[in-house]
C-alpha cells in the first residue's frame, strides 16, 4: 500500500477524527483527535490490509506558543506491507493527558513512561506511569521548552 | 516434593543487582524477587545514564549534534553519525555523492562488526570464557587502529558530516582492511570452535531468554534479537539507504529466539558486514566526498580562504547553523542492535526543534521481565549480555 493509501483509508473510517493528512519527503503523516486514538491505533493494527505490528517510536513535541501545545508522535511500521506511518496526536497544555495505548502495542509501556517523565503528559490507563528516565525526586519536565537547560535541582544543589 | 519442603515456611527475597554490578553494563539496576533462585519477577530501571540527549540538541545548531550522537551507541559510534546524517540530509532533500556513500557504508559495517565482536566477547566472559573475551577484543583493537587511522579516533569517532565526511580514505585503507580481516577472520574462526559446540556455552544459552516471534514484533524488537525469533526485517533490506541496494550480503535469520540464537546471528552477521566491506573497497567509485552545497555543507579551506562567498557561508553557517526547510522526518538506519530511528522536527532555523532518537535497544530491556520470570537468577547474565542494551543509547 502506498503512503497515501494508508492515510486515505484511516481518512475514511475515522472521518471526524482525523484531523489534517499529508506526505512530505516519503513520510506520510496523519493528525487526529487525541479522544480517538486508541479506536485508531486498535484500526491500524487490526485491519488487514493496513496490519501495523510494529510501533516503532513513541515521543512528544513541545510546540510553545502555540495551542495545542504538546502532540504526541506515533510511529508504526508494519512488516508484512513494508510500510510507514506516523500519527500525532494534538494534547492541549491545560488537559494535559490521553489514552495509554499499552493495550494495542505493548511496546508503548516504557516509551509512555518516557514522555511522561520528560514531558508530564499522562497516559491514561498506563499501568505503571512512574518516571523511567530521571529519579524519583527530580522536580518538573525536562524536555519542556520552558524548562532552562541549565536548571538546576533540589537533590544536586547549587553550582558551587 | 518432600515433605519437609511442604511444610517448609519460605519467603520471597528481593535483591537489587544495582546499577554498580559487574554484569548490568550500562548501568541498569534490576530488582529481583527471588524463590530460591527462580526469579519470580524482575523490575528494570535505566535511566542511570541519562545525559539529556535531546535537551542538548535543542540547545545547539545541527552540525552540534554529530559528535553528541557518537555518544548514543558508543560500540558502533559510526552508525549513528550516519544516522543523524542521513536524517538531516533527508530533511534538506539532498544525497550525498556516490564516494561518500560507499565510505558511509564501509565505516557503518566496521562500526557493526566492533559492535558484534564486544557484544560476544562480553557475553561469554560473563559465562565463564575469558578466553574469547582476550580474542575479540584483539580482533575489535585490529579494527580500531584502521578506524584510527581513517578519522583519528578509536571509538567518538565525529567523522561523518551533514552533506558529506570529514576527510576521505587514508592512503592503503584497502590494504590494511584486507590484513586485519585476515585476521579477524582467524580469530572468529577460534571463537567459533571455542564457543558453538561448546556443552557449557550450550547449556548457559540454549533455550534461555527465549522470545517468540509475535512477542517480540508487539515488544518493538529490531535487530539480531528480532532475526533470532526467526523475523527477517532488516532495514538495510527493507528501506535500503546509501548504497545496501547494490551490494551482495544475506541476513542470518535465527529460529526460537533464545541467547544462542542470538549468539548464531551475530557472528554471521560478522561474517557478512566483512563481506560488505570488501565489495564496498572493491566498488570504490573515484570522485568528491563532500556535497557542493555550500550552505549545508562548508566549502574546502582554500576556497574559504580565498573567496568571500565561501567565507562567507561558512561564517553563516556555524554561528546560525545549517537551514533545513521546517517540517518533520523519520530516517531510519540498521544499527548494530536494531533500528535506530532519527525524528528531526525543524522550524526552517539553525537549530532543531526535536532531535529524537529512537533507540533499538530500550524495547529490548522493556521485555527484560517478561523474559526472566520463571528462570534462574543465573539466567540474567546472558541474557541480558545478549540483548546488548548500550546505556548510552538506552538511556539517551
Amino acid at each position: 500500500m502506498s503512503p497515501n493509501a494508508t492515510l486515505d483509508k484511516i481518512s475514511r473510517q475515522f472521518p471526524r477524527s482525523v484531523i489534517e493528512t499529508h506526505t512530505w519527503r516519503g513520510d506520510a503523516t496523519a493528525i487526529v483527535r487525541r479522544e480517538d486514538i486508541l479506536a485508531i491505533c486498535t484500526f491500524l493494527r487490526d485491519d488487514p490490509e493496513l496490519a501495523y505490528n510494529f510501533m516503532m517510536d513513541l515521543t512528544a513535541v513541545d510546540y510553545l506558543g502555540k495551542a495545542p501545545r504538546f502532540e504526541v508522535v506515533y510511529h508504526l511500521y508494519s512488516l508484512s506491507k513494508n510500510q510507514r506511518v506516523r500519527i500525532k496526536a494534538q494534547v492541549p497544555e491545560a488537559d494535559c493527558a490521553i489514552d495509554s495505548i499499552v493495550s494495542v502495542w505493548i511496546a508503548a509501556d516504557w516509551f509512555e513512561r518516557e514522555v511522561f517523565d520528560l514531558y508530564g503528559i499522562v497516559f491514561k490507563g498506563h499501568p505503571n506511569l512512574k518516571r523511567i528516565l530521571l529519579y524519583e525526586g527530580f522536580e518538573g519536565h525536562p524536555l519542556r521548552k520552558d524548562y532552562p537547560v541549565k536548571q538546576r535541582q533540589p537533590l544536586i544543589g547549587p553550582l558551587n | 516434593m518432600t515433605d519437609s519442603a511442604k511444610t517448609l515456611h519460605t519467603e520471597h527475597m528481593v535483591i537489587n543487582m544495582g546499577p554498580s554490578h559487574p554484569v548490568t553494563h550500562g548501568t541498569v539496576k534490576f530488582t529481583v524477587t527471588l524463590d530460591g533462585e527462580t526469579v519470580h519477577d524482575l523490575k528494570v530501571d535505566i535511566g542511570y545514564l541519562h545525559r539529556g540527549f535531546e535537551k542538548m540538541c535543542e540547545n545547539g545548531t545541527w552540525e552540534q549534534v554529530m559528535p553528541y550522537t557518537d555518544r548514543l551507541n558508543y560500540v558502533s559510534p559510526l552508525i549513528n553519525n550516519v544516522g543523524y546524517a542521513l536524517a538531516v540530509e533527508k530533511l534538506f532533500g539532498v544525497e550525498t555523492p556516490a564516494r561518500c556513500q560507499y565510505i558511509r557504508v564501509i565505516a557503518c559495517e566496521m562500526a557493526r562488526i566492533c559492535d558484534h565482536f564486544t557484544n560476544i566477547a562480553a557475553g561469554a566472559m560473563e559465562v565463564g570464557a575469558m578466553t574469547v573475551f582476550l580474542y575479540f577484543v584483539e580482533a575489535r583493537d585490529l579494527l580500531w587502529d584502521l578506524m584510527e587511522e581513517l578519522c583519528g579516533a578509536r571509538v567518538t569517532a565525529n567523522y561523518v558530516r551533514i552533506g558529506g565526511l570529514k576527510n576521505d580514505l587514508p592512503e592503503g585503507f584497502g590494504a590494511k582492511t584486507a590484513k586485519a580481516f585476515e585476521t579477524c577472520r582467524e580469530l572468529w574462526t577460534d571463537v567459533d570452535k571455542l564457543l558453538t559446540k561448546n556443552r557449557i556455552f550450550i547449556d548457559r544459552m540454549r533455550d534461555v531468554g527465549t522470545m517468540p516471534a509475535e512477542e517480540a514484533m508487539a515488544y518493538g524488537f529490531t535487530g539480531p534479537c528480532l532475526r533470532a525469533s526467526g523475523v527477517p526485517y532488516d532495514v538495510r533490506k527493507a528501506h535500503p539507504y546509501l548504497v545496501y541496494d547494490q551490494l551482495d550480503f544475506e541476513i542470518p535469520v535465527g529460529e526460537t529466539g533464545d541467547n544462542f540464537d542470538r549468539y548464531l546471528v551475530r557472528m554471521e552477521e560478522i561474517q557478512q558486514s566483512m563481506r560488505i566491506v570488501e565489495q564496498a573497497l572493491a566498488q570504490l567509485p573515484a570522485g568528491p566526498i563532500n556535497l557542493d552545497v555550500p550552505g549545508l555543507r562548508w566549502q574546502s579551506k582554500d576556497d574559504t580562504y580565498n573567496r568571500i562567498e565561501a567565507l562567507i557561508f561558512h561564517f553563516k553557517t556555524i554561528t546560525e547553523g545549517i537551514q533545513p526547510p521546517a517540517g518533520e522526518i523519520y530516517a531510519a538506519v540498521e544499527g548494530a542492535n536494531g533500528e535506530l530511528g532519527f525524528y528531526l522536527v525543524s522550524d526552517g532555523s539553525g537549530k532543531p526543534v526535536k532531535c529524537r532518537v529512537r533507540p533499538p535497544s530500550f524495547p529490548m530491556t522493556a521485555a527484560m521481565p517478561r523474559m526472566m520470570r520463571g528462570r534462574l537468577i543465573a539466567d540474567i547474565v546472558p541474557t541480558f549480555d545478549m540483548i546488548n542494551m548500550i546505556g548510552g543509547e538506552c538511556d539517551r
